[in-house]
Formats: C-alpha cells, sequence, structure tokens
C-alpha cells in the first residue's frame, strides 16, 4: 500500500511539473498588464496585438508552408525508408542505411544546422544550385531530419504486423506494388498519420537547423519566437503559444478520435468475418 | 518474407530503396565530410569565409599545372589548447548527465506507476506524458523563463510564504538549464521506460512474493534489471542531444553558461569563423560516436523484439 501511495505521489508530481507551466503561460496570457508575472485583469487585448503584428503573421505563414511541404515529403521518404527496412531482409548497404535513419534522431541540432548549410554552399559554389537560401533548403534540411521518425514509426508498425495479408495477396497473383496500394498501405495509414503530424510539428518548431539554412526574407516562426524571448518576454508570445497549443491539441483529439473509430470499426469488421468463415462447431 | 524478396525483383527493390537512400546520402552522409573538409581548411576574408583545401596552381614559367591540397590542423590545435573549449565540452557533458540523471529519477516512476495501472488507463496517462512533446519546445522553454526570473512565480511564492525576503532569482543559471533541459527531454524516457516496463511479466514479481520476497527486494532484483534496456534507451535519447543542446543554455542559462552547442553557435554566427565552427562539430560529433551506435544497437534490437 505504502509503494503504492509513492508512486501515486510520483505520477502527479510528474504530470504537475509537466503541465503547471503550461498552465501559467495560457493563464498569462489573458493578463491585462505587460508586466508578466502580475495579474492586472483579465484581457484579450494580447490576442489583439498579435493578429496586428505583420512580421509574425508572415513568419507563421512561412513556417506553415515549410511543416506541410516538409511533412509531406517525409511521409513519402520515411515510408519507403521503413518499408524497406522491415519488409526488404538484409540488402547491400543496409547497415549504413539503418544508421542514417536512426543518427538523425539524436543528432544534436547544431551538428544538423552547419552540416547542411555547408553542403548547401558547397553545392552552390558546384552546381549554381540551390541559388541562394530559403525556403527550399529549409523544406529540404527539415525533411532530412524528420523522415527518420516516420520510418522508426513505419518500421516498427510494419514490424508489428502480420505479414500473411500481404503474402496471401501475393499469392492469389497481386503485384508487389498493388499489394502495397492495397494491403500495407491502409493497414499502416494510422503510423503514416501520426508520422506526418510528428513531421509536421517537428518542422513547426525548429529554431536551430533553420538558423544555418535560412537566407535573408525567409525568418521562421521560431526564429521570430526565439529572438524575441531572447530580449525579455511578452504577453504577445504567451497568446501566441496558446493559440498553437489550442491547434495542436485540437489536431491531436481529431486525429486519436477518427484512429479510435476505425480500430472499432475493423474490430467489429473482423468478428463479423470471424462469425461467417468459421464452421459453428469450431466457435 | 521469402516470397516477397523472389517475387519483387531485385532491381525493383534497389529503385524503390535509392530515392530515400541517395537522399540521406547527399543530406546526411556528405554533409559531414564535407565539415570535416572546412574543419581542416583556413579561415579567410571572403565569401563563403574559408579557403579551399584544393587549388590548381599554374606555374607561368614552366607552362605546368599542379594540384596543392593545403591541410590545416590548427583549429584543433586551438580547441586543444584554448581553455575555453575543453571547458565547454567538460560543462556539456556534466549538463548533459544531470539532465539525464533527473529524467529517470522522475521518468522511471512514472513510467512505472502507468505500467501498473489499469489497462483501460495506461493509454490515456501515456498520452498525457506525450502530448507536451507535440507544443512547441521553444514555448515549453519560454514558460519556465516567467517561473524562475526575478519576480516570477517562485520568486514571488518563496516571498509570499516567508521563506525568502530577498528578490530570488533562478533563471540565467545552471539550474534553470537543469530545470528546462529536464522538462523538455522528459518524455523520451518516460516512452521507452514505459515500453519496456509495460511488457514485464507481471508473474515474476508474484513468484518473488511467494517465495517470500520484500517488494522493494523483488523491485530491485527483478524489475529493475529487467527494464535495464528500457533505462539504456531513455538515457540514451536524453543525453546525446542534450550534449549539443543550443536553444535552452542560450535562453535559461547565464552568460557563463558554456556548454558547446554555444560556443559552436558563436563560432559560426557571431565570429563567422566556419572553419573553427566546423572542427567544434567533429569534436563534438567524436564524443558522440560510441552513445549513439549504442543507441542504434539497442533501437535495432528493440524493433526486432516486436517481431
Amino acid at each position: 500500500m505504502k509503494r503504492l501511495g509513492f508512486l501515486a505521489w510520483a505520477l502527479w508530481f510528474g504530470y504537475a511539473f509537466l503541465y503547471v507551466p503550461i498552465a501559467l503561460l495560457v493563464v498569462y496570457s489573458f493578463n491585462e498588464s505587460r508586466l508578466v508575472t502580475v495579474w492586472g485583469g483579465f484581457s484579450t487585448k494580447w490576442y489583439a496585438e498579435l493578429f496586428n503584428n505583420d512580421q509574425l503573421l508572415s513568419a507563421a505563414g512561412l513556417s506553415l508552408q515549410v511543416a506541410a511541404m516538409t511533412a509531406t515529403a517525409s511521409v513519402v521518404l520515411g515510408t519507403i525508408a521503413g518499408l524497406a527496412l522491415a519488409r526488404f531482409g538484409r540488402f547491400r548497404g543496409r547497415t549504413l542505411f539503418g544508421g542514417m535513419i536512426t543518427a538523425p534522431l539524436v543528432m544534436p541540432e547544431v551538428i544538423t544546422g552547419l552540416s547542411l548549410l555547408l553542403l548547401f554552399v558547397a553545392l552552390e559554389q558546384l552546381t549554381g544550385w540551390p541559388d541562394g537560401r530559403g525556403i527550399t533548403t529549409i523544406t529540404i534540411a527539415h525533411t532530412t531530419f524528420t523522415m527518420a521518425y516516420v520510418a522508426v514509426i513505419v518500421q516498427s508498425r510494419l514490424v508489428s504486423m502480420d505479414e500473411s495479408l500481404e503474402e496471401a495477396a501475393m499469392d492469389l497473383g497481386a503485384r508487389p506494388a498493388k499489394v502495397f496500394f492495397v494491403i500495407t498501405l491502409p493497414l499502416i495509414a494510422p503510423a503514416i498519420v501520426s508520422g506526418w503530424l510528428l513531421a509536421f510539428t517537428l518542422s513547426l518548431d525548429d529554431v536551430v537547423v533553420a538558423s544555418f539554412v535560412s537566407g535573408p526574407g525567409s525568418t521562421t516562426l521560431p526564429m521570430v519566437i526565439f529572438s524575441s524571448v531572447k530580449f525579455g518576454i511578452s504577453p504577445q508570445i504567451n497568446a501566441l503559444a496558446t493559440l498553437m497549443m489550442l491547434v495542436v491539441s485540437t489536431g491531436i483529439f481529431i486525429a486519436s478520435l477518427v484512429m479510435a473509430r476505425q480500430h472499432r470499426q475493423k474490430q467489429r469488421d473482423e468478428q463479423m468475418a470471424v462469425q461467417e468463415t468459421v464452421p459453428r462447431p469450431l466457435r | 518474407m521469402k516470397d516477397l524478396l523472389s517475387r519483387v525483383g531485385l532491381w525493383r527493390r534497389g529503385a524503390v530503396i535509392a530515392v530515400p537512400y541517395l537522399w540521406l546520402l547527399l543530406f546526411f552522409l556528405v554533409p559531414f565530410l564535407i565539415v570535416f573538409g572546412i574543419s581542416l581548411s583556413e579561415a579567410v576574408i571572403a565569401q563563403p569565409p574559408y579557403a579551399p583545401l584544393v587549388d590548381w596552381l599554374h606555374d607561368e614559367d614552366a607552362g605546368t599545372s599542379k594540384l596543392q591540397l593545403v591541410l590545416n590542423l590548427s583549429n584543433y590545435l586551438r580547441l586543444g589548447e584554448d581553455e575555453l573549449y575543453v571547458l565547454a565540452y567538460l560543462n556539456s557533458l556534466k549538463i548533459a548527465l544531470v539532465t539525464t540523471v533527473c529524467c529517470l529519477l522522475i521518468g522511471y516512476p512514472m513510467a512505472y506507476a502507468i505500467a501498473k495501472a489499469e489497462p483501460a488507463k495506461r493509454g490515456p496517462l501515456m498520452m498525457l506524458v506525450i502530448l507536451p512533446f507535440w507544443t512547441s519546445f521553444l514555448i515549453r522553454i519560454y514558460a519556465w523563463i516567467g517561473i524562475l526570473k526575478a519576480n516570477g512565480v517562485v520568486d514571488n511564492l518563496l516571498r509570499w510564504t516567508g521563506i525568502t525576503t530577498e528578490p530570488f532569482e533562478l533563471l540565467y543559471s545552471d539550474w534553470a538549464v537543469y530545470i528546462g533541459m529536464t522538462y523538455c527531454y522528459l518524455p523520451f524516457m518516460v516512452l521507452p521506460l514505459y515500453a519496456t516496463l509495460e511488457k514485464l511479466d507481471p508473474t515474476l514479481l508474484e513468484a518473488a512474493a511467494d517465495l517470500g520476497c520484500r517488494p522493494w527486494k523483488a523491485f530491485l532484483t527483478v524489475t529493475l534489471p529487467l527494464s535495464l534496456p528500457g533505462i539504456v534507451a531513455g538515457s540514451l535519447l536524453v543525453f546525446i542531444p542534450s550534449v549539443g543542446e543550443f536553444v535552452t543554455p542560450e535562453l535559461l542559462g547565464g552568460p557563463d553558461t558554456l556548454m558547446i552547442g554555444r560556443v559552436l553557435w558563436n563560432e559560426f554566427f557571431a565570429n563567422r569563423d566556419w572553419p573553427v565552427a566546423s572542427a567544434v562539430a567533429i569534436a563534438l560529433l567524436l564524443f558522440l560516436v560510441v552513445p549513439i551506435m549504442a543507441f542504434q544497437h539497442v533501437q535495432g534490437r528493440q524493433t526486432e523484439a516486436g517481431r
């Protein structure tokens, strides 16, 4: 009993540690006072100021654009990579490939940023591409480190999944490409959706890599937040943070609802299939 | 498996893998070689600000040209000689270690409690751990500024309860960096820990209890050793990126909170010394090669275990 008590305390402490700062951030976004720590009454004026801040809004637009392109590209590349790692067995250079997939997960951002910038500079000297740095280079850089996350998610989903469905389709004469699009893809759809969302969030969140590979005129939202936070805190950032959290939690809530419903539907289908196909004495 | 292998033509499989493979070669592996190359070059005032490693020298008198390769180790020598770099490396290791231990101390009981909860509750409880990870890292760090600064939440609380009377500022110190980094990396620790603890066979603990083993002893001799893979994976997942962390020490740390990520950033952006920044990056990478390989080993084993 005593140990359970300790565990419950530890759990509550952990959740408090995770959520109290966020809760305070939200509360103070409605603060009338400019001083972030003194309560001066309820107000939504920081939200109004936020929507008049053109620099912030254009940076947010750029970031959303980069994040959407990054997430889409990394879902395509990451799914192929995850498929190769989970289903293709041993192939030439698999160790190197596996290494290049897992290393970006833990690579310090300063190294990723610096190395990609130096690559872009060298490429530009050699081939003339990319012509200057901006939205393209940021998207390429973000895709490189986010596709690793997608690959790992897809790979673990494929590994835990039964191969018999794919094999059955093959035995019935379906071509590999058709098997992938008709059987495998729908089965790993939840992993792909969470991979897309994760890549989107990671891209929207990145300040270090973007600072290295962005050029003049391509300032992303985290870069704006970072420089304004460095010069002190402002309730506008609180308002922005609250809005971002609202959007993210709504997105996740909807995604998990949809996935839960699909899961239930699938279970029902499977049950019905069993009832229809299995002979009565075996039920 | 075999079926799939034999039916998909080899060349076709190759074509499928080639796209992500080439992408990673070009944008992940080749850049490191370039960083290494530039770390051996010399800083010059030019655009880009480093001397080319390879040069065609044309001799007018003899009418011949030769290829000259200039390698310059002075950047690395500087890293060894200047105390600043050595201190920054050591301090980064210290901060990363403290962060890892803090995450472990807070994360292990959490993961254990969630794994022990009723199966229906586990999903939502884990969701609550992961959810903050989906909100911006930068904003989570920002939240701590308001809490830790003088006249902030902690300061006001302490003065209100009468524990302190003087203004008390935790911000801009190593303590703030520990708190901020533990906060940001905690989900990375809880996730792999929960994954191993959840798979743990409860009958093992029952057997230990039936044989008269006290709960804490059963925990130390059964649960803890069996959860070691999770501990290792979580620790590496926290430790490796922590060593090169830049944002947290920059925003929460004081000007004397030396970390190697900050040094690299300043060499690159403030001093515009690309070769030294590259040398710092290569030295950091050498530091991390062993932990990164250990991480890949653990990661590979975990995916195999999922089969």
